[in-house]
Parts: structure tokens; sequence; C-alpha cells
């Protein structure tokens, strides 16, 4: 990044609805299945087949309008978008154009590293549509041949388009981010970018600094083709050095020119300039004589807003602020869904110790799942049985390090951690033996206790191991304070 | 009286006492239908063998005494472009030539319910758009009453069947006044129901927004009948109004007592043929002998409805019609040639060292659905998906199809103050009775013009009905244009029925 210029970034995210059924058809959606198996007339368009509204769909619409701060307004209505394109059965899109289902919200976006301040970003309108079928062009052994699978044909989608207030790949990064965590606290999407669910197209420009009045605009890019949240990061950062690079080149504002589409090339880590889609210049929208438009009632919005599930940024609030675990703690926890942090609650209440607790949730926890490939539905160790380890070491029957060998041994039976303790022979030492073996340890190393004598606390480590080899059940916490405290008087 | 003379309520009676068979009337329409349609061309399929054998099906269930629908046995032709599964459903059109559908509309399965026998799909102009049946690309209709005249259009096969006692109930559709002006050319009974009313599932779309399907028969009672078994909510068509259906043929019987009929004075003014005229105010002048009262009123915008028509129409066909990309159905062009075509257009763009024009040439997939429609399309399907594309392209929306839609709005606000002081609101159907063919092919606007009666009804979304009410000094069938507040079809009926009671227009029938 440079100094000489700032980003400007708005997102255009398309988010697959999660319901079982097309937007106006009863078609399933489910993924996968063989090409054009998933069709009826309505979907394929053909001649005299008529849509008819999911209300699932909507409902889905208006429970993400309403956690992302959208107004609802009482009457929206559907709109053609005309083109042509193999993979568009009807000719036409059937969208919302003028007047969508919710308009003018917006969503906060922090980083608990602190690399920009926490802001809010503008959210211009979330409209509904129905999603494209999907062309596969096979051009093997010369022959262009494109084959077109019309499954997807129908899919509610819900475009949700960011004002462009962002001014980093970090920013947008983060935006992306949240916006996935509420659509997926919420279950209105499974958001799987590799599967679809989650489309992410950036426009993307630059305001160059300059001494004049007036600030210098770099004709708007949108960029097509991302499809992981890394990827968006990646392209806009490269676009904005192209986009410099060009400016020096050409000088070209954005008066000069319209908005160009180009595609993310992960490959290569470039983007490149992508064929417009035939005529799209004019849409030629028109309001859908087909289609009732929906009135929806300020009680119905209410009641969805009532209905909504705690969000993330509630959440880590009141992780932060209730338990007393720092930001970056809270973060990762809600990061990681709703399961974890149920999970997490339930462990910091049942400990006591919510530091303790998170430490465990954020390390151990997650370092198992990532190795194991699990969700964190799948973790195998229960709030309960985890307790009695944690339980364990605050009464220092366990040390942290023996912990995480019992930690193990419990990932693979459904035993408690005092059963797994007692067939490894873990117990607590009682304070006399600890003093025995203290004494026993400190008379047998003259040199140490000179050292400890005069300040070297390293010299301590050395007794713990062999202490450790006597009896490796000791806590060494309370041997070495056993031991500084006897030096004192030898 | 012959089998094909009968009305439908006379057949069913002769079908419930058990005089005649399904087979027996069914056999006399398909005789008559072989016989004289190849003068006349309304059927562009006629489905004999399945025909008969639903009537046969009827005929034993009416033997063992099983529940029957309500048209249980009776003849019913149906306008080409109802979805009819496993039936070439072809619009009259080139693209569709080929196209059977693989589910039938919701009215075909309604008729099929009422254990109607469907005997075969008739002709239309092209996607419905036209006033003469001149637009099929599948063959002409002549009018009945002398065939060097055209029967009117879309539903031109719809009406001239009628007149030619081939069937006595035929469906239509009516996007602009396509049932009603040729029922009025033909000399038989056409309603255009309340948008809303009968489903638009399965009927292939000319304009959603004002397209609706209704009843073509020969008498008030029959028209009542069959929009009886055809109406009722759908819930495939979320435009389908949800309310219960009346039963129209219970009360059809009924007089209207003090009936107010209002008269717009701009009916009867310039363009209007004088013996229309003449047949249209006789016939008012039999209601005001049965006790009604003439109101006159004014629908002031009512003017505009032709040029309003002409816009949203066009605009939602344009739309309609781009499913028709061959790709998925439909007609599709040569493609190997359309390939050469190509690649001969590139080599002599690429020899007179033309940039722009090769910049310009289409891509093979383009070419395809340019080819393809071109050749599947006739001229006035052309015209109007040019008209519509035109209108609502980024800068004439606002111009021109906005404008429209207000002016919509405005039409609508006349007729509901005019029916705050009359009951219905009648006229002439169409400014002239049947004309020549080819006399209007090459005038696209003096055709448009025969909707100027009719078109405002589909804007407001009412019902209307045409009824023959004369004859011209030429013995040619004039229709009483009858309009009423939405979802009123019962008042509709009940009028018609009283003017067939005390007149005999109605019988009155061509000699084939
Ligand atoms: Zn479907």
């Amino acid at each position: 990044m440079s100094d000489d210029y700032e980003i400007i970034i708005g997102l255009e995210v398309h988010v697959q609805l999660a319901t079982k059924t097309k937007l106006f058809c009863r078609c399933s959606t489910k993924f996968g299945a063989a090409p054009n198996t998933q069709t009826c007339p309505v979907c394929l368009g053909m001649p005299g087949s008529l849509p008819v509204m999911n209300r699932e769909a909507f409902q889905l619409g208006l429970k993400t309008a309403c956690a992302l701060n959208l107004n609802v307004p009482r009457f929206t209505k559907w709109d053609r978008k005309n083109y042509y394109y193999p993979d568009l059965p009807k000719g036409y899109q059937i969208s919302q154009f003028d007047l969508p289902m919710s308009e003018d919200g917006y969503l906060f976006i922090s980083d608990p590293k602190q690399q920009f301040e926490a802001k809010k970003v503008g959210i211009i309108r979330a409209h509904l549509e129905e999603d494209a079928g999907k062309s596969m062009h096979d051009e093997a052994a010369g022959k262009a041949d494109t084959r077109v699978d019309l499954n997807r044909t129908g899919t509610p989608l819900l475009e949700i388009v960011s004002q462009p207030d962002m001014r980093s790949p970090l920013e947008a990064k983060a935006y992306l981010n949240e916006l996935k965590l509420i659509l997926t606290y919420l279950g209105v999407s499974d958001c799987n970018m590799q599967e679809g669910s989650l489309r992410v197209d950036a426009n993307v420009n630059l305001h160059i600094k300059n001494d004049g009045p007036k600030k210098i605009a770099t004709p708007i890019v949108e960029i097509k083709n991302m499809n992981s949240f890394r990827a968006v990061e990646r392209a806009i950062a490269y676009e904005a050095t192209r986009q410099y690079d060009a400016w020096k080149e050409d000088g070209k504002t954005i008066g000069d020119a319209p908005k160009q589409t180009r595609g993310w090339d992960d490959q290569a880590q470039v983007t490149r300039p992508q064929r417009e889609k035939e005529e799209s210049s004019d849409y030629r929208y028109f309001p859908d004589p087909d289609l009732a438009p929906v009135i929806t009632t300020a009680e119905e919005v209410e009641a969805v807003q009532q209905s909504l599930c705690e969000l993330p940024l509630a959440i880590r609030e009141r992780l932060h602020d209730g338990f007393g675990i720092p930001e970056y703690d809270a973060d990762v926890i809600v990061n990681q869904g709703r399961v974890a942090v149920d999970y997490y609650e339930a462990l910091a209440l049942k400990t006591g110790d919510p530091k303790m607790a998170s430490n465990w949730v954020q390390q151990d926890v997650l370092r198992v799942l990532k190795e194991r490939d699990l969700e964190f539905e799948q973790f195998p160790i229960s709030v309960e049985r985890l307790t009695t380890l944690l339980k364990a070491i605050m009464d220092k029957e366990i040390d942290t390090t023996r912990a995480k060998d019992v930690f193990t041994q419990m990932l693979d039976s459904d035993k408690d951690a005092p059963a797994i303790m007692k067939e490894m022979g873990i117990e607590k030492v009682d304070d006399s033996a600890i003093d025995d073996l203290a004494r026993e340890v400190l008379l047998a190393n003259p040199k140490a206790v000179e050292d400890l004598k005069n300040g070297v606390q390293k010299a301590v480590g050395a007794l713990i191991g062999q202490a450790k080899k006597k009896n490796p059940n000791i806590d060494p916490g309370t041997f070495r304070a056993k031991c500084m405290e006897l030096v004192k008087d030898m | 009286m012959a089998l094909y003379e009968a009305s439908a309520t006379q057949l069913l009676s002769q079908l419930e006492s058990g005089e005649v068979t399904s087979v027996e009337v069914t056999k006399a329409c398909l005789d008559r239908i072989r016989q004289h349609d190849s003068q006349i061309g309304a059927f562009l399929k006629v489905m004999d063998d399945k025909a008969l054998a639903k009537a046969e099906q009827v005929d034993k269930k009416r033997k063992a005494g099983e529940p029957l629908g309500k048209l249980a046995g009776v003849p019913v032709a149906v306008k080409d472009l109802l979805c009819t599964e496993g039936e070439v459903t072809t619009c009259a059109s080139k693209m569709l030539e080929n196209f059977v559908p693989p589910y039938s509309s919701t009215v075909i399965k309604k008729l099929e319910e009422a254990d109607a026998v469907i005997i075969g799909k008739t002709n239309m102009d092209e996607f419905a758009m036209g006033g003469s049946t001149e637009n099929s690309a599948l063959g002409k209709t002549r009018n009945p009453w002398d065939t060097s005249l055209v029967p009117g259009g879309s539903s031109g096969g719809a009406a001239a069947c009628l007149a030619a006692q081939m069937v006595p109930l035929s469906i239509g559709t009516d996007t602009g006044g396509s049932i009603r002006q040729p029922a009025s050319f033909c000399g038989v009974v056409g309603l255009k129901p309340t948008y809303g009313r009968v489903s638009r599932f399965g009927l292939i779309a000319f304009a959603s927004s004002l397209d609706q399907i209704g009843p073509m028969a020969r008498t008030a009672e029959d028209t009542a009948l069959f929009l009886e078994a055809i109406s009722g909510h759908d819930p495939a068509d979320s435009t389908s109004a949800d309310v219960a259906c009346p039963l129209f043929s219970k009360t059809v019987d009924q007089p209207l007592e003090g009936l107010r009929i209002g008269m717009v004075k701009e009916h009867f003014g310039e363009g209007l043929d004088g013996d229309v005229e003449k047949a249209v105010r006789e016939a008012v002048k039999v209601y005001e002998s049965l006790g009604a009262k003439v109101v006159d009123i004014s629908l002031p915008h009512n003017k505009y409805g032709i040029a309003t028509y002409y816009i949203i129409a066009p605009s939602e066909a344009s739309s309609n019609l781009a499913r028709f990309d061959s790709a998925h159905y439909g007609h599709r062009c040569d493609e190997a040639t359309m390939l050469a075509e190509l690649e001969e257009e590139k080599a002599a763009l690429t020899a007179a060292g033309d940039e722009v024009g090769l910049k310009r040439m289409d891509t093979s997939l383009i070419r395809m659905y340019r080819k393809s429609r071109a050749e599947g399309f006739g001229p006035e399907v052309k015209r109007r998906i040019m008209l519509g594309t035109y209108t609502l392209s980024a800068g004439y929306y606002d111009a021109y199809y906005l404008k429209a839609l207000k002016v919509r709005r405005l039409i609508r606000e006349d007729y509901d103050k005019a029916f705050k002081s009359v009951d219905l609101i009648v006229g002439p159907t169409a400014p002239n009775p049947a004309f020549a063919a080819g006399s209007k092919t090459n005038d696209p606007l003096a055709m448009y013009l025969e909707d100027l009666y009719t078109v405002t009804a589909n804007l407001a979304g009412i019902p209307a009905i045409s009824v023959p009410c004369g004859l011209t000094g030429s013995g040619l069938p004039v229709g009483m244009h009858m309009q009423a507040p939405a979802l009123e079809e019962d008042r509709l009926l009940r009028a018609a029925q009283m003017f067939q009671k005390a007149t005999d227009w109605h019988t009155k029938m061509p000699s084939l």
C-alpha cells in the first residue's frame, strides 16, 4: 500500500439463501445433483409457466435485513432484468430494481489486532433475486462446446450492496468475515464459497492525493471471480497498485472511462479485463407483471426483529464485559460460531475461571479441531468432562504440562479427568512430601543453593527437573515456592 | 335441430336424459369440421381420437351413474396458445411449430375435470398479436359469414368454429379485444373476464398484465356455464384473484332490475360504421323497453387507450418472448449454414480491412439467437418486440412505459367514477363489421384501431362481453360491447341473457 493514495472499496455480496426450494418454484436447491435434474417448467422458463414467490426466502431476506439494520419498506415489487444468455432461460432475471425489499443499513467492523480503526460500513441495499444457471464451456479438442446446467436457476439470492466505505483490503476482508458470521449465526445461508453460496464482487478505485483542492479519482473497476476472502484481499491489493501504475501511465480519471469489469486470476494473482455479457448496458428493467408486489407491515418486521438471535457483535461485548476476557479472545471464540460460544460460556461458568476456559478453548480445543478436521459440534470432550480437568489444574492436582497429556487421553475415551489421572498414576502430592523432596534436592545441589541465594532464579529449573524424576506428580509451582522458602534459611 | 346446431346447455340436457351420447355429439362436431373446415380454417389441429376416447369415457361414467363434471361430454375447442400436455402447442408461430409442452395449463386441467371433450386447437394470430387472424404462420382462417372476410382476431379460429357450428364452446384469450372483436365479427358471444378470474398458468404469455382467458359460445347461458367451469383461484398463478367463483349458470336467468346503462359519448363519434351504430342503438332500445335507464357518461382518458395499450403490451411482449431464443426449445436455425455465413462474413470483412465491422460481428451464439428468431417470428411479432424493446430501453422508459402506466391508472379511475352512476357501459364492440381479408395487412395502425373500444377493459382489468346485436345492411353480424366493474361477470351475463331472451340475433348463423 502506498501513502500516495487511498483505496475506495465497495462490495457486492450475493448470498444464496438456505431454503430447501427455489425462489419461484418448488424445485430443490440442493447442491451437486446431476445436471438439469432439479428443474421444472417454471425455472426452465417454459412458455406459459408462472413464478410463485417462496415465502420462506422472503422471510430469510427480512431476517438478514433486520440484522444489518436495514429499513424494510412497506411495499416492494419484482422487476425483470432483461438480457440474453444461454444460462438465463427466460431471457430475463427476476430481481428487484428501484424498490428493493430493504435499504440503508450498516455493519460494524473492527480488528482485534488493531490494524485498522473500528468503523461503520454503510449498506446501500439488500434485495432478492433469482440465480441464473451455469454454463460449462468445454473447449477441448477444438470443439467449442457449451453445456448448460439449469439446476441453479431460480435459487434465491440476496444481493447485499455496501457503500464504498472500506479503505483497505484488510477492511474489506473484515467486512466479509463479519457479514458471513452474521449470516451463519442467523442461519440464512451456509455461506459456502466453494459451492457458490457466497459470491463477492468488489468495486475498487483510488483517490490519489495531490496538493490541489480536488482529489483525483481513478476509474472504477469491478472485480469478479474471487472465490475466497483471501482472493478478495489480494485482488484488491493488486488492483490498487495496477490502477496507480495505470494512472501514472495514462492519467485517466473516473470521468474518462466507464466502469470496467476485471476477473481475478488466482493462479497468476492478477486481475484481467473480462468480456462483458452481451448487451449488458441496458437491462430494460420493468415491473414483472407475473408477480404481485409484496406488502410488509411494521408488525411483521417487528416480529422478525424480536425473533433474531444474539449477533456476533453483541456476543463479543458480552464475553468481554461479562467474563472479563480480552477482546481478542472474545473475537476468536465468536468467530468459531454459536456452538463454540455456548461451549465456552458453559466452561467459563462451570470452572469459574473465564480466562483459563478461554485459553483452553482457543488453544487446545481449536488445535484438536484443526488437526482432526472437525466441526465444533463434533468436539469429543463435553463441557462437563473438560471442567473436571480444569478443576484438577486449579486444585493443583496436576500441572499444565501433564494436563495436556490427560487432555489428549480424554479425546479418545469418555472418562473424566480424575479417572484418566488415576490410570496415569497422577495424584496430588501432599505438602510434607514436597517439603521432604525439596530439602533432599537442595542438599544434593549446594551450587544451586549458592546461585539461588545470589538471586540467580533460573537455577531452580534444574532442581525441579531432578525432583520430577523422583516424583512426576509434584506441582512445579508449589515445589519452586518451597525451594525458595527453604533457601532463605540455609 | 341437428346436433351441431345445439347449444352446450341443450346438449347437456339431451345427454342427461339419454337422448344422445357424447360420442354422437362429438362425431357430429367432427363431421362438421371435416366437411367445412377446409373452407374456414378454424382448426390447427383436430384431436379426433382423443376426443372420441374422452366422449366414450364420459358416456360410460354417465351410464354407470358416476359423478360428472359441469361440461360432461360437451365438445370444446381450445385456442392454440394454451399448453396442452403431450399435444403440439404452437401459438400459430413457426417458432413453436413443434413445441410439445410437458404440462397442461390450468384451464385445460379444469376442462378435463369438467369432463369436457377437447376436440382441437384453433387458429389465431401469431402469439395472439393481431386483429384478423391473418398473422398466423400456420394457415388462414376465414369468416364463416363470408369467406372473403376475416374472422377477426386474435381468437379468429375460436370465433369462426362457433359461427360455423363446428363446436358449441370455444376458449379464447383476450389481451386488447382478442375475444370480443372476433366474437363480434362472427356473431357469437365472447367474454373477457376480470383480470385474475381465470388462471393464466399455461397460457403462453403475450402481455402478462393484460392477458385473460375467456369463454366463447353462441348463447349467454352457455357462456355462463363455461366461465363457471374455467374460473377460480389458482395457487400456481400469483395474479389469480383469490375469491370464490360464483355459480354464473344459476344466476344468468335472473333479469337485472332498474338497470342503468352508460353510453359513452366518445364511442359514437368518428370512425364508427353507420350500420354498427344503428344496430347498437337499437339494442340499447331493447334494454330501455325492458325498463333500463340510459345515462350519458364520459370516459375522458379512453381516447388514450390505444396509445397506452401499444406501449404496455409490446413492452411486456418483448420480455415475454425473449425466452424463445431457440436454446432450450423452439425453432433453431440451421447451425452449419449459420456458421458458414459467419465465416464468410468474417473473411469478407478481413479482406476489406474493416476493423470496426470485425469488432461488431456477432459471436456464433448471438448469431444463432438472431437468425433463429428472425426465422421463427412473423412480421407483426417482430414489430411488437422492437416497439417494446424501444419503449423499455434506458432513455425512453420514463417517456413511454412509465407514462403509459400513469395513463393506465387514469383510465381505471375513469371507470371507477363511471360505475358510480351506471351498472353497465354499453357500446359497439368494434368500429366496423368484419373486413375483407388483406385489406388492412399493410396498415398496422388501421388494424390497431380495431381495438379502439375493447382495450380499455384490459387496461382497467374489468370484465367485458360482446353479444351479437344485429346485422349490417350486407348481412354481417354486429357485436354489442358491455363492460362491468371488476368481478361483476354475473351482471354482464345476466344482461346478455335478458337481451337474448328478448331478441333472436344470437340464433342467426351463416349458412355453409
Ligand atoms: Zn423449478
